[in-house]
């Protein structure tokens, strides 16, 4: 089976670039040179020396004795929460500004949900003093407080958006009017494996350090590459991308992708694509998205910024089809409860988004002698007032 | 042959087309402006049909978009209050809209229902020329539908060139690269642009959309193409809730003398 990106963008029937005619001339100078400049000697030089000591890769491949206790098997955690700016994000942004300056551009744009990628975006503009204008759905910036002052003081614009549930759907909206609107000197930094062809291929490469990582870390403290399980959560899915890439082709590898199912899978108020939504086209993208019968895009819900998204990147579109990744899914309290056991246990504080990784932890049969990898993908400040909200409530002393 | 070829046989100058969103102001307009447009001398009409994500539109089209579907507007609800209209309206009919709620629907049940009411083309900013070639264009001709691609300011002249190639009415030029609604300043700085392109002598005549708001601005962009269309200000000149017929009437006035 091929999981790679085809010459026209496709993952199967999934991906390819329904844009209007505005974003062809960006998209295609992106598409015609993204492999080349990638893959160039000088660019990965600069890559790499940033990655080690700007980010601060490798990030640790963590095994957490107490959680491993708990479920019975062996857990080892991929410490993204650990990268500079606290998540996985800084991977992508990094890589895509040194791809915009090569570009010639000066003007950087992005979307953000739960704040992440905007702070990645920030501060990459900041490191390469470049203008930066962040699109952010209002009910996200009063969600995500602390992101929000981030991004202000590393010099960016953030742009409240008002349209739509205000997440991150409309934020990604009105980016993309943005970039239609400058159509030369603006570069767009997508923060995850969505949009139009070559994003998802772009994001997914830039992902892959991840798992390019995680074989060899693993490779010195199990003595294998592979694990039995890697678990990720997806919004639009950069981590599970990321983390799932060097490892699409080994079919032992169980690959577990799971999704918000924020109020529950019965109710409407979700983000489980996958199990809700139906084929069709998202920003640019052919790919699974919630919509009704008429086609038009329908609300999500989730308690995690990140994941309130209502497609998925057109990748994981074609890994659920071909059944090479198995879809679960997790609901707000679920999350919660298990950010609460991990920071208890371990001593760590995840993002709400990577919470959903977790919980699936006690939905898998694992065995005792299972390697269990999951992408810990944020760290948690930022969701500090969700989760003060959960102890109080769940912690009050009986009546 | 439709009625779009037959337009621009007899008529090479001075087109003007007017878009519209269907549902708005209120669900069941679509009918009636249709029939004024054509009553006040417009050539023809792009119906816009709503979508809960817009990407190409600024807000007025966006808002206009959010009533409409508010108002219960759909493909489904769009084919019904059309059913009949070419009793009373023989301008030509454009259909316009995202490529999301098309391909729900159906894409070949979309083309059959819109040729059986009599409609005569198809503007899908987000559907590529590429695809409608390989997958498209055989059945867009098998229900005798133009199909109508966009040109802007960056696009190349190869591409243009194939654009033309793809087309069979006209090419829908955009005065600048933006969302709908944008108000750049005048056309000063497209004048080289619009100056370009007709030396270039394609194939199909050309309508200019994206700023045009008044006689004036109207009236420029017929010195370099065959017409121009007017969107956003057309929405915003019947969005207050008083005398339709009126408002649609006096904007049309504005815009162009009969």
């Amino acid at each position: 089976m091929n999981y790679e990106v085809s010459e026209k963008g496709f993952y199967g029937p999934y991906g390819g670039a329904y844009i209007p005619e505005m974003l062809v001339p960006n998209i295609t100078q992106l598409r015609q040179s993204y492999r080349k400049i990638l893959e160039s000697e000088e660019f990965q030089r600069e890559l790499q020396q940033l990655l080690r000591d700007f980010v601060g890769r490798p990030t640790p491949l963590y095994y957490a004795s107490r959680l491993s206790e708990r479920y019975g098997t062996r857990i080892y955690l991929k410490r993204e929460d650990l990268a500079h700016t606290g998540s996985h994000k800084l991977n992508n942004a990094l890589g895509q500004i040194l791809l915009a300056k090569r570009l010639g551009k000066t003007r950087i744009i992005a979307e953000t949900g739960a704040g992440q990628h905007g702070v990645a975006a920030a501060t990459v503009c900041a490191r390469e003093g470049m203008e930066c204008v962040v699109y952010m759905g209002e009910t996200d910036i009063a969600r995500q407080a602390p992101n929000v002052a981030r991004m202000k003081m590393l010099g960016a614009k953030v742009v409240p958006v008002t349209s739509g549930n205000k997440t991150l759907k409309d934020a990604t909206n009105e980016a993309i009017r943005d970039w239609i609107n400058h159509p030369e000197d603006t570069y767009y930094i997508i923060g995850s494996v969505v949009g139009p062809h070559p994003y998802p291929d772009l994001v997914a490469r830039l992902q892959s350090v991840i798992s390019l990582e995680l074989r060899e870390q693993l490779r010195k403290k199990t003595g294998n590459t592979d694990p039995d399980y890697i678990l990720a959560c997806v919004g639009g899915g950069s981590n599970a991308a990321g983390i799932f890439y060097h490892y699409l082709g080994h079919q032992a590898v169980h690959l577990i992708a799971i999704e918000a199912a924020g109020k529950g899978l019965d109710t409407n108020e979700t983000a489980a694509t996958i199990k809700k939504g139906r084929p069709g086209i998202i920003h640019g993208s052919k790919t699974y998205l919630m919509q009704n019968e008429d086609g038009q895009i329908t609300e999500p819900y989730s308690i995690s910024a990140g994941l309130d998204y209502p497609g998925i990147g057109p990748m994981h579109s074609w890994l659920y089809e071909t059944g090479r990744v198995q879809f679960l899914s997790a609901t707000d309290t679920e999350a919660l409860k298990s950010a609460l056991e991990l920071t208890r246990l371990e001593g760590i504080i995840p993002a709400l988004e990577s919470a959903h990784a977790l919980a699936a932890l006690s939905m898998i049969p694992f065995k005792s002698s299972h390697t269990v990898v999951i992408n810990l993908s944020g760290r948690g400040d930022k969701d500090l007032a969700a989760y003060t909200d959960y102890i109080t409530e769940t912690e009050k002393p009986n009546q | 042959m439709n009625r779009l070829h037959t337009l621009f046989q007899k008529k090479q100058i001075n087109i003007l087309s007017v878009f519209f969103t269907a549902g708005y102001p209120k669900l069941n307009d679509t009918s009636f402006i249709l029939k004024e447009l054509e009553q006040n001398g417009v050539d023809l009409a792009e119906i816009g049909m709503p979508f809960s994500d817009p990407l190409a539109d600024g807000p007025v089209i966006q808002h206009s978009s959010q009533v409409a579907l508010q108002n219960g507007m759909s493909l489904k609800v769009l084919f019904r209050q059309l059913s009949g209209i070419r009793q009373h309206v023989s301008m030509p009919l454009i259909l316009m809209g995202y490529l999301n709620p098309v391909l729900s629907y159906g894409i070949e049940k979309f083309l059959e229902d819109a040729h059986r009411l009599g409609i005569d083309g198809i503007i899908l900013p987000d559907l590529p020329p590429e695809e409608y070639e390989e997958q498209y264009k055989s059945l867009f001709e098998k229900f005798s539908l133009s199909n109508i691609f966009l040109i802007t300011p960056q696009t190349p002249d190869d591409r243009i060139r194939k654009i033309d190639g793809l087309s069979d009415s006209f090419i829908y030029m955009l005065s600048t690269s933006a969302t709908t609604g944008t108000r750049k300043s005048g056309f000063d700085a497209h004048r080289n642009y619009f100056e370009h392109i007709r030396s270039m002598n394609l194939a199909h005549p050309l309508l200019i959309g994206f700023g045009i708001r008044s006689r004036e601005t109207f009236e420029e962009a017929c010195r370099y193409a065959a017409g121009a269309i007017v969107g956003t200000a057309f929405i915003e000149a019947i969005s207050h809730d008083e005398d339709l017929s009126g408002q649609i009437s006096n904007f049309v006035r504005s815009i162009r003398l009969k």
